[in-house]
């Protein structure tokens, strides 16, 4: 962080900053891809200019033995572009293969987006508006929802956006190489200040890292936030220890399949669980009576993502 | 004007009987002679003028969008106004001047001609489209000029139904009302083509114009109802709060996404097939050579209006769309590289060893294909996965498809206007204003759009009032370019104006092309032609006279 120049000090940007080997390798596929872009086109570019000029009317030059068609030329250049460019949908589809599968010891930071600001909670409890602060080193998965409308979370130094929807979770992770700053965006339009959505990223060695967040301040992190909100919203009198109402037990919930009335099961996955507590009436448990109350317009979206946070936490309990 | 037109004549009198043939144009002069016409070419001149109106309108606000984007940090318009000039400039350019260009003017006026009929199908219905179109195209424009809407031409929910304090109603009953018109005008086209074709006019002697004319017209009739619903949903959500997209209503804005680009892809190819279609017309003619490959270049207008309708997840491979489901519409987007080169290479090897002439028509068609190569290649970027998730949503999307729309429909638009234009008005264009116009429509558009590819790679997200300082330098160039683009459209708009009184007149076949339109008067009588036309030649015939020249 320190001494790393701000984005806008460069004048004319002709080559975009890369904070990670993943976005150099994205630079190198769109460079090929540039380079047999051209391959393919400046030849029709020279010999339409060429053609026009040669066979202009009134020059006398042999315009005989052509014919108008010929399949096996035809076929040739419907096919040999189409295979050489399918080497790119095929490196294409690898890099975003590894794109959407974060690796299980990422650092998870939450963000939420609403209009029209980013705000982001660090699992330390540790929370930040706009801007984003991460390690290198490490992977940093970023799991996202939005308040309202959809909006969009781009890392232009890592090559990657996604969509922050409404109602649903969404995710995208990168693995910072290069401490600097660089710019985050909201890149789906949002409304009035959409333009404004937009704020730093800050990316520091593990140790800048480490005394960022000791300043930024928070005295507990998201889990036992969430435990408190476990209690306070009365969470716990059903889904606790002792509890008198039968209701399922969440401890090692997450992520494991739930059974389904009627048949069936669903993976208790954030968006699941999120879901559960707003709208108990969809997805049905087997073997138990829906009496629990919808907590919709109840529970704000970083509280919920702190009570999933403490759910998560809840495996090794009775 | 002249004395003898004067005289009422019943349009179905024949011509040979006149002293001098009296025209389309001439046969009738009141204002209801126009406005409850039911000729088709009459009609195709109220769409001209109409969609000129709209053009106009949505240049302006891309001439203020431009005027903001010279300084980093929005200080000309408020926010507000900005979202609502981009919007203004989005929904008026698409759904009222590029979807309805190039189909409902030379379409309406040249597919008659083009197979020797009298008419299309349905001349009522046909001029009942332009009305429906009028309609809803004027409401939206009202509430747009007037009022103001800010969800972007992509009315994305949940904004546009719950979150946006604009006239999103009123907007989207305009353009609702205008797909309606689509529908009838394909309806119309498609059985026009079928039914009446003259003697010998068999499907593999049309023009390949009339082949990407029938394949836009099935894309008008298959995919304008979905957007049509798409659309009523949303206004239903926004006005009764069913609970179709919303998620605070139990729905899915997702869906939204799907229903809107199951339409709106394929609706590119609305854009870009009449305007290839075009661009055959004038490559053959101006090299005064067959068309090279004329079935596959037939067949690639067919496939492209079907592959179209598999490819609209493209557009969300960063919304959550399943992976499976993202790399599968990647593989078939690739897929439409292989009907858009034949038509390119096949463009080139017409043109190899004409006798070619580079009057202005030429030289929009040839910026065309220059154009629609790089457009459609940098589309091939946005279809591969890993390079989209960095440049969706960014100025390289926003460069790409004005390449196609602007350097692909509506270079094609002006070429076939000129091109045409003879036909239409019966009046010769001054060549050598066209000859500058379109080269500085053409050093204009690129000086304009090459940039934003640069800025979209550097990322700067697109529908931005406010961005980075960084980003300014290519933003001037930008709307520098734009000045250009500008001083290049008022060209044709001043000289065509004044071909209409002071052009020379046009004989009836100018540029010596083949073609049944060619064969009558300019402009052509009420019934297109004196006798009814016998085909008994291949389309684009030009060999023989090729043979002679060289």
């Amino acid at each position: 962080m320190s001494g790393a120049p701000s984005p806008a000090v460069y004048p004319l940007l002709l080559w975009p900053q890369a904070a990670s080997q993943a976005a150099v390798h994205v630079d190198w596929l769109i460079f090929a891809f540039t380079a047999v872009t051209l391959l393919l086109t400046v030849p029709i570019f020279l010999a339409i200019t060429y053609f026009a000029l040669m066979y202009r009317s009134g020059r006398q030059v042999d315009r005989g033995h052509t014919s108008d068609r010929n399949v096996k030329i035809e076929l040739s250049w419907m096919l040999i572009p189409f295979f050489l460019t399918l080497a790119f949908f095929a490196w294409g589809a690898q890099i975003f293969d590894v794109e959407k599968h974060a690796p299980a010891n990422a650092l998870e930071i939450q963000a939420i987006g609403r209009q029209w600001m980013w705000k982001f909670q660090h699992p330390g409890g540790q929370a930040e508006i706009n801007d984003l602060h991460v390690p290198t080193g490490q992977p940093v998965l970023i799991n996202m929802i939005s308040q309202d409308v959809i909006h969009s979370l781009y890392l232009p130094a890592f090559r990657v956006q996604m969509e922050t929807l409404p109602g649903r979770y969404t995710q995208l992770w990168f693995k910072a190489e290069r401490p600097g700053q660089y710019r985050l965006y909201c890149s789906e339009y949002c409304g009035t200040d959409h333009s404004v959505m937009d704020g730093l990223l800050y990316v520091m060695s593990p140790s800048d890292y480490a005394r960022w967040l000791s300043q930024a301040g928070s005295s507990q992190s998201l889990a036992a936030l969430g435990k408190r909100l476990f209690s306070n919203y009365g969470c716990s009198g059903c889904h606790g220890a002792g509890a008198t109402i039968r209701a399922p037990d969440l401890a090692g919930l997450y992520n494991r399949p739930v059974p389904i009335d009627g048949g069936g099961s669903v993976i208790a996955d954030d968006t699941y669980i999120r879901d559960k507590i707003l709208n108990p009436d969809n997805n049905l448990i087997a073997g138990y009576k829906q009496v629990m109350p919808s907590f919709k317009g109840v529970i704000p979206e970083d509280e919920l993502m702190q009570l999933i946070a403490y759910i998560k936490t809840m495996e090794t309990s009775s | 004007m002249s004395p003898s037109d004067a005289v009422m004549r019943d349009p179905g009198t024949p011509q040979a009987t006149m002293g001098r043939p009296s025209d389309y144009l001439h046969a009738q002069h009141t204002l209801r002679s126009w406005f409850f016409t039911t000729d088709h070419k009459r009609i195709a001149l109220l769409y001209l003028a109409s969609i000129t109106v709209f053009f106009v309108f949505g240049a302006i606000a891309a001439g203020l969008i431009r005027l903001c984007l010279v300084v980093p940090n929005g200080q000309i318009f408020t926010n507000d106004t900005y979202n609502k000039i981009f919007t203004m400039h989005g929904v008026i350019m698409v759904w009222f001047f590029l979807i309805p260009s190039i189909p409902s003017t030379f379409g309406n006026f040249l597919l008659p001609l083009m197979i020797g009929a009298k008419d299309v199908a349905f001349p009522r219905l046909n001029l009942l489209s332009w009305y429906v179109f009028m309609t809803g195209a004027l409401f939206t424009m009202a509430t747009l000029v007037i009022g103001g809407v800010d969800t972007g031409w992509t009315f994305y929910a949940p904004f546009s139904t719950t979150y946006s304090n604009t006239y999103v109603i009123p907007a989207l009953l305009g353009v609702i009302v205008v797909g309606f018109s689509s529908i009838l005008t394909g309806l119309n086209f498609v059985v026009t083509v079928h039914m009446m074709r003259c003697p010998g006019m068999t499907w593999f002697r049309m023009p390949i114009f009339i082949w990407t004319l029938y394949a836009t017209s099935l894309i008008f009739l298959l995919g304008t109802p979905v957007i049509t619903l798409a659309l009523i949903l949303l206004v239903m959500e926004r006005a009764f709060h069913i609970g179709v997209f919303d998620p605070r209503l139990g729905g899915d804005p997702v869906l939204f996404e799907h229903l809107f680009w199951f339409y709106s892809h394929p609706a590119v190819y609305i854009m870009v097939l009449p305007g290839m279609g075009v661009i055959t017309e004038l490559v053959a003619a101006f090299a005064q050579k067959r068309v090279f490959g004329y079935r596959f270049v037939a067949y690639a207008s067919i496939g492209l209006a079907s592959i179209t309708f598999l490819v609209w997840g493209h557009h969300m491979f960063v919304n959550g769309q399943s992976q499976l489901a993202s790399t599968v519409f990647s593989f078939l987007s690739f897929a439409v590289a292989v009907p858009s080169a034949v038509k390119v290479y096949n463009w080139t090897a017409t043109i190899h060893k004409g006798n070619i002439r580079l009057d202005t028509p030429m030289l929009y068609a040839m910026g065309y294909i220059g154009l629609f190569v790089l457009g459609g290649l940098t589309g091939l970027f946005l279809a591969t996965l890993a390079v989209d998730a960095h440049l969706h949503d960014t100025y390289f999307v926003v460069a790409h498809f004005h390449y196609i729309m602007v350097g692909g429909t509506m270079l094609a638009f002006l070429g076939g206007l000129h091109y045409w234009w003879p036909k239409f008005t019966g009046r010769m264009y001054p060549e050598a204003f066209g000859r500058v116009g379109a080269f500085l429509i053409f050093v204009g558009f690129n000086v304009t759009f090459f940039p934003q590819f640069i800025l979209g790679y550097l990322g700067m997200p697109r529908r931005y009032h406010d961005y980075p300082p960084e980003f300014q330098l290519l933003n001037i160039l930008s709307s520098a370019g734009s000045t250009i683009l500008a001083v290049g459209y008022f060209f044709p708009m001043i000289y065509l104006t004044w071909s209409l009184w002071f052009g020379k007149r046009a004989p009836a076949n100018p540029w010596q092309a083949r073609g049944l339109e060619w064969t009558t008067s300019s402009p052509p009588p009420p019934h297109n032609f004196a006798v009814t036309p016998r085909v008994d030649f291949d389309p684009y015939d030009y060999a023989i006279k090729a043979r002679e020249v060289g």
